[in-house]
């Protein structure tokens, strides 16, 4: 993986990126703020929805359990996949077995994770994106730079010429109508004759195995209605306890995420309904690292998300890199703490610091995720488990300074002459080219009560 | 080890000692509004997403005027559709399970809903007799639906109230409208209508 700031210097030379990002982060995060304003219990919706994610996951196997045997009675087929390739090889061999080559699929963050899409063209089966942004990164073999608006890096422009050379069947403007009409055509006959849909999950309800999923366009909809058979792929983490849980979080999500009050299609299906949309449901439970995050005390908060997005649209770092320079499925500050936990902090170690620690990511979370405090927890492993062999020789060294009085004083006294000549040591030259210290004291507490009163 | 073992062994090493977490919900359970404040509310909230309102006292008549204004020649609708609602003057095809084809020919469907929700301007279909089976309400490009009066709640919760024991004792899929199928994948522009019913429309009972 290519570190942080080395990708974030590539994507922040693009001027084009930097521009629609800028312009869709700060339109985003005005709607977000109207709307979130307008509610009087928010910080109440808050606190209950931390709350009742943190409670999901002090008690998960009991709720893994009691959500696996509602679905059983509700018709639906149980998988559990311990990672990627087991995921994978479930969808495949469902696809296999009803003979399917092609399968519809909404946007699903879960299933880009554990790379299905390219598994399943291994085995022969085209996973074709419905979601309008994902069906325009999938036919230029591009990939998601937003969460919530995926291919907000392009422009109509770019989308018109890709449509005119891959699915229009007529001339195209750059009207966004039109771009969509032209993919509504394409897509509706793809759906009315598809055998098999995948979708991933907003939330699963331990209590009665409802699957419930958010969208906007209807995508979504046809997807897990009109194909025969259904697959959903669920992360552990994706689980709450009631389905009265759910009132609070589709009061939080839409408007964190797209700032609307209510995103245009909520749907919610509990398991096979005789006559009324897919009769053969495979619901495949997810570990993929998740375990490995649970077991970090400070860090399993990160399992909380409800992938809305609101972090990305505020934070500094990302509303200038965009969601290429994290070099993984979920960016931004949610991503710059999941990530190194779902893959190990040795594997992505300059993520956790792909922040400037503002604090802004933890004030709009909806299920207040302390994504600073997590932020700095993951530094620290890095380190721990990292650390050049030189930081770790200058730290032992203050260690012994610190550790005598004697010693110290000499340091202090050090330090003021340094300071005071103006040295700026080689490699830290240019941390302090730009940070200024404060003046040290002319003299240290000890030294003024020596004079004085000794 | 099966995949379903370690799973659970690893989700149970991982917590194990963690405590429970307290849950307070403090957040608003019941509106304050009247009757007509709330469907004020649901107006103008729908209005927002685009929709088209109507309150009508001649439901009947408001649908066939819908068809006339919006060119619509064959109307899909759940069998259960009350016979008071089915106007004449257009081709009332009855849902017993229209292919996607077939579903995807039609020009319009009429259905109920269970229960709206003011504050977010959103209709929840429970599959029940008069509001038909998901995809009917899907596919068509047109989709006209009634409220009644007392079906207007103010607050998500209070409609979660409503629709639990449907969910709980009788597995009923839900939908969730609110407003037509809309995409802002390009630049952020909104566009109404990418694969759900390009066209709402809302028609409340007095």
């Amino acid at each position: 993986m290519t570190s942080f700031p080395e990708a974030a210097r590539v994507e922040l030379a693009n001027a084009q990126l930097r521009a629609n990002l800028g312009k869709a982060t700060t339109t985003i995060r005005a709607k977000r703020a109207r709307v979130v304003d307008e509610v009087p219990d928010w910080e109440a919706l808050r606190e209950a929805g931390r709350a009742i994610k943190a409670e999901t996951l002090s008690r998960l196997d009991g709720y893994l359990v009691e959500f696996e045997e509602a679905l059983l009675a509700a018709g639906a087929h149980v998988h559990w996949a311990r990672d990627a390739a087991e995921a994978n090889a479930v969808v495949a061999d469902v696809a296999q077995a009803h003979g399917v080559t092609e399968v519809v699929k909404m946007k699903s963050l879960t299933t880009d994770e554990i790379g299905l899409n390219d598994a399943l063209a291994a085995q022969g089966i085209h996973a074709l994106e419905t979601d309008f942004a994902e069906l325009i990164l999938q036919l230029d073999g591009d990939w998601s730079s937003h969460i919530l608006v995926p291919a907000i890096h392009r422009n109509r422009t770019e989308i018109r010429d890709l449509f005119a050379r891959t699915i229009a069947t007529g001339p195209l403007t750059d009207d966004p109508a039109e771009l969509a009409e032209a993919s509504r055509s394409y897509l509706r006959e793809k759906f009315l004759d598809a055998r098999m849909g995948v979708s991933g999950a907003n939330f699963g309800v331990a209590e009665t195995g409802t699957i419930c999923i958010v969208e906007s366009e209807g995508n979504g909809r046809m997807c897990t209605t009109l194909p025969p058979v259904l697959v959903t792929v669920l992360g552990i983490e994706k689980l709450v306890p009631t389905f009265a849980d759910l009132e609070v979080f589709l009061q939080l999500l839409p408007r964190s995420s797209t700032g609307e009050r209510m995103n245009p299609y909520t749907s919610l299906w509990t398991g096979v309904t005789d006559g009324d949309g897919p009769q053969e449901l495979h619901v495949v439970l997810l570990d993929a690292g998740r375990t490995r995050v649970l077991r970090d005390e400070v860090g399993r908060q990160a399992l909380q998300c409800i992938r809305c997005s609101a972090c990305l649209n505020v934070c500094p770092v990302y509303t200038r890199t965009g969601g290429h320079a994290y070099g993984s499925v979920y960016p931004g500050p949610i991503g710059a703490i999941l990530t190194p936990q779902l893959v190990g902090v040795e594997n992505a170690k300059s993520l956790p610091y792909a922040s400037t620690l503002c604090g802004a990511c933890y004030e709009v979370c909806p299920v207040k995720i302390d994504i600073p405090t997590v932020l700095l927890h993951l530094r620290a492993e890095v380190v721990r488990r990292a650390g050049s062999p030189a930081e770790r020789l200058v730290m032992r060294a203050l260690a012994w300074i610190f550790a005598g009085r004697q010693r110290f004083a000499v340091a202090q006294r050090l330090g003021r002459v340094a300071q005071r000549s103006g040295i700026r040591i080689g490699p830290l030259r240019r941390w302090t080219k730009t940070r200024d210290l404060p003046p040290a004291p002319k003299e240290s507490f000890r030294e003024w009560w020596n004079r004085e009163r000794a | 080890m099966s995949a379903r073992s370690e799973i659970l062994q690893r989700v149970g090493d991982a917590i194990r000692g963690a405590p429970a977490e307290p849950v307070a919900r403090e957040y608003r359970r019941t509106g304050g509004l009247d009757a007509d404040a709330r469907i004020e509310l649901l107006r103008d909230r729908l209005v927002d997403y685009r929709a088209d309102v109507h309150e009508v006292d001649d439901v009947q008549a408001a649908i066939a005027s819908v068809c006339v204004a919006q060119h619509v020649s064959t109307l899909g609708v759940p069998p259960g559709l009350p016979g008071e609602w089915r106007p004449g003057g257009v081709e009332i095809v009855d849902d017993h399970g229209l292919s996607p084809r077939e579903l995807d020919a039609l020009d319009g469907v009429v259905t109920g809903c269970t229960v709206a929700i003011a504050e977010t301007g959103t209709l929840v279909l429970a599959a029940g007799p008069a509001e038909g089976r998901r995809a009917l309400s899907l596919v068509p490009d047109l989709h006209v639906c009634i409220v009644g009066r007392d079906q207007v709640v103010e607050l998500v919760p209070e409609a979660f109230d409503r629709l639990g024991e449907l969910v709980r004792e009788e597995r009923r899929p839900l939908t969730f409208v609110s407003g037509p199928s809309a995409t802002s994948d390009i630049e952020l522009s909104r566009v109404e209508g990418v694969h759900g019913p390009r066209r709402l429309v809302v028609l409340v009972q007095p």
